[in-house]
């Protein structure tokens, strides 16, 4: 091997100097420390959209929400009507989306990537999944009215509306899946078919436990967010004002943001509907807080750092 | 042959805590100019630890906490200088290669253009002297543009140390630089730090003990936090004064 010698000139010649350096540190740290206020106030812009809106509502919600709301049945009269129908009808509806998008989605992303060639056909699929994430979720609504509500003649039923729900959130949950499965490294699959393994025990034993905290948290997330799904669910017609309480799959129901939007609706008519809207909202956001501290606790529970 | 240069570095009673596991425990070592200083040990004995406070590294890890007193000419690193100004005068190459995933001209020019340097004339020179002193120039000249890791491992260790010298810092710490690479590549860099001793002060970690005999003027012997030995590399192989140190070098545990 022959040495490599630097020419002298190569070496000694210095391009920066070091005072300029400095004098320009001090300007680089003035730079960092303005950067960390702007970032420092947008949280805190976020934060005080969020306290002026939760304030709002819980204001006007006060007196309203009480034991007797939450177990009631819902009623014309105001100060009668209570929103267990309706709650009883989002987890019922929760019951179909969940295990639904679970299941489909995480098999997609599986199939996406680990057992599909990635072609130029993976990847059109691909660029579409990301783009029905994108489609607004009233088209959502007549698909699931055409499909699910005409042809399988399901009509406005909370299986119907499950289904509409699982389609609209599905891209989100087959993307971070897929996006979990690509951040467990290869050399872990490399192991394990370094063993013997089959690529389905890899995937089941290895994959699938490396990306779960990824696939909770992201379908935690799609359930928030179609738990306070509105537009789907008026375009498949769900009724007004259903007064029993829903006990399986196929009766007709309400929900929380929908009746949380025909309230506001009425307001008009009668005022003291804003008050029934504000405490109903207070329920939902109570659900999805839960619901999201759930998804950050699986993912702190499981993270995994390779 | 106790060497005439000056003291670079003064490591006085210094302890540093990770929550409430201490790391290192009492630790007092003198880094001279223009030497090469290495450190050895078993696995989680603290040398990478140790290496790791010359530039303030460790600010990065939270609930860590350094006691005792480490000065850079003269001037204390955790008390009178700020930490950016620090890592310009004290440059570090990782234990694996790891240049950004741009072209390896924009690799090097990283640094300097932090430092306001915009002519391209001027950081054309810059990333030629790099290039060069890392003995890579030959290999890349005619693929400047080239993404940097699309070369092979050796390479992309020489392009890291390029791109520290491209800041033109006076320390270089080097945290295991070859424990990835093929022997040949290990030569070709152990080659460079011996060339490079001739303008820069560098500490190395490494876990090759051949190779701190190799390269190293001084040896400096870690265990379990403490500081067992330190001295001419010469000496602490062939003639080591503590027990502990002749058992580790001469392969009776770690």
């Amino acid at each position: 091997m022959t040495k490599t010698t630097v020419p002298e000139s190569h070496r000694t010649h210095k391009y920066i100097d070091p005072e300029k350096a400095h004098q320009r540190v001090k300007k680089r740290v003035m730079i960092n420390n303005i950067a960390h206020v702007l970032f420092f106030l947008t949280i805190v812009f976020a934060m005080a959209v969020l306290c002026v809106l939760i304030f709002n509502i819980i204001k006007d919600s006060i007196g309203w929400l009480d034991w007797k709301f939450i177990t009631g049945k819902l009623s014309i009269k105001p100060e009668k009507a209570g929103i267990k129908g309706v709650i009883m009808g989002s987890a019922l509806l929760m019951a179909v989306v969940a295990p639904v998008t679970l299941f489909v989605g995480v098999a997609t992303a599986i199939y996406m990537e680990e057992y599909s060639k990635k072609g130029a056909i993976h990847a059109l699929i691909n660029i579409n999944i990301a783009n029905l994430a994108g489609v607004p979720s009233v088209i959502f609504g007549l698909l699931g009215l055409t499909v699910f509500g005409r042809l399988f003649g399901l009509g406005s039923s909370i299986l119907a509306g499950g289904l509409t729900l699982s389609l609209l959130v599905l891209p989100n949950v087959v993307v971070a899946s897929q996006e979990a499965i690509k951040a467990v490294p290869n050399s872990l699959r490399e192991a394990s078919y370094g063993l013997g393994a089959t690529k389905w025990t890899t995937v089941r034993k290895v994959v699938l436990p490396g990306a779960l905290p990824g696939i909770m948290t992201g379908s935690i997330l799609a359930l928030s967010r179609a738990i306070g799904e509105t537009a789907p669910l008026v375009v498949l017609g769900i009724p007004t004002l259903i007064m029993k309480i829903p006990t399986g799959v196929m009766d007709d129901f309400t929900a929380l943001p929908i009746q949380i939007y025909y309230w506001t609706l009425d307001t008009v008519l009668t005022k003291e509907y804003a008050n029934l809207a504000a405490a109903t909202i207070v329920v939902l956001l109570g659900t999805l807080f839960v619901l999201n501290s759930a998804a950050i606790i699986i993912r702190n529970k499981f993270q995994r750092r390779y | 042959m106790e060497t005439k240069n000056s003291v670079k570095f003064k490591i006085e009673n210094m302890d540093f805590h990770y929550g409430d596991f201490q790391a290192l425990k009492n630790i007092n070592l003198e880094i001279k100019e223009n030497e090469i200083t290495a450190l050895i040990g078993p696995s989680g004995c603290g040398k990478s630890t140790f290496l790791r406070s010359l530039n303030r590294m460790n600010d990065l890890i939270e609930n860590t906490k350094v006691d005792g007193s480490i000065t850079l000419d003269g001037v204390d690193i955790y008390k009178d200088y700020d930490v950016i100004d620090l890592r310009l005068r004290v440059g570090m190459v990782f234990q694996k290669p790891n240049p950004f995933p741009m072209s390896i001209y924009d690799n090097i020019a990283y640094g300097p253009r932090l430092n306001g340097i915009r002519k391209k004339s001027v950081l054309d020179k810059i990333v030629e002297k790099s290039l060069r002193a890392a003995a890579i120039w030959d290999e890349v000249k005619d693929d400047l543009k080239k993404n940097a890791l699309a070369l092979s491992g050796g390479q992309q260790q020489r392009i890291c140390i390029a791109r520290t010298l491209a800041v033109e810092p006076e320390v270089i710490l080097m945290d295991e630089p070859t424990s990835a690479l093929d022997p040949i590549a290990t030569l070709k860099i152990e080659d460079l730090i011996n060339e490079l001793k001739k303008d820069y002060t560098i500490v190395i970690v490494t876990h090759n003990m051949q190779q701190a005999g190799r390269i190293s003027d001084k040896t400096a012997f870690f265990l379990m936090g403490e500081l067992i030995e330190f001295s001419e590399t010469d000496k602490l192989f062939s003639n080591p004064e503590n027990k502990k140190t002749e058992d580790y070098i001469t392969g009776r545990f770690g």
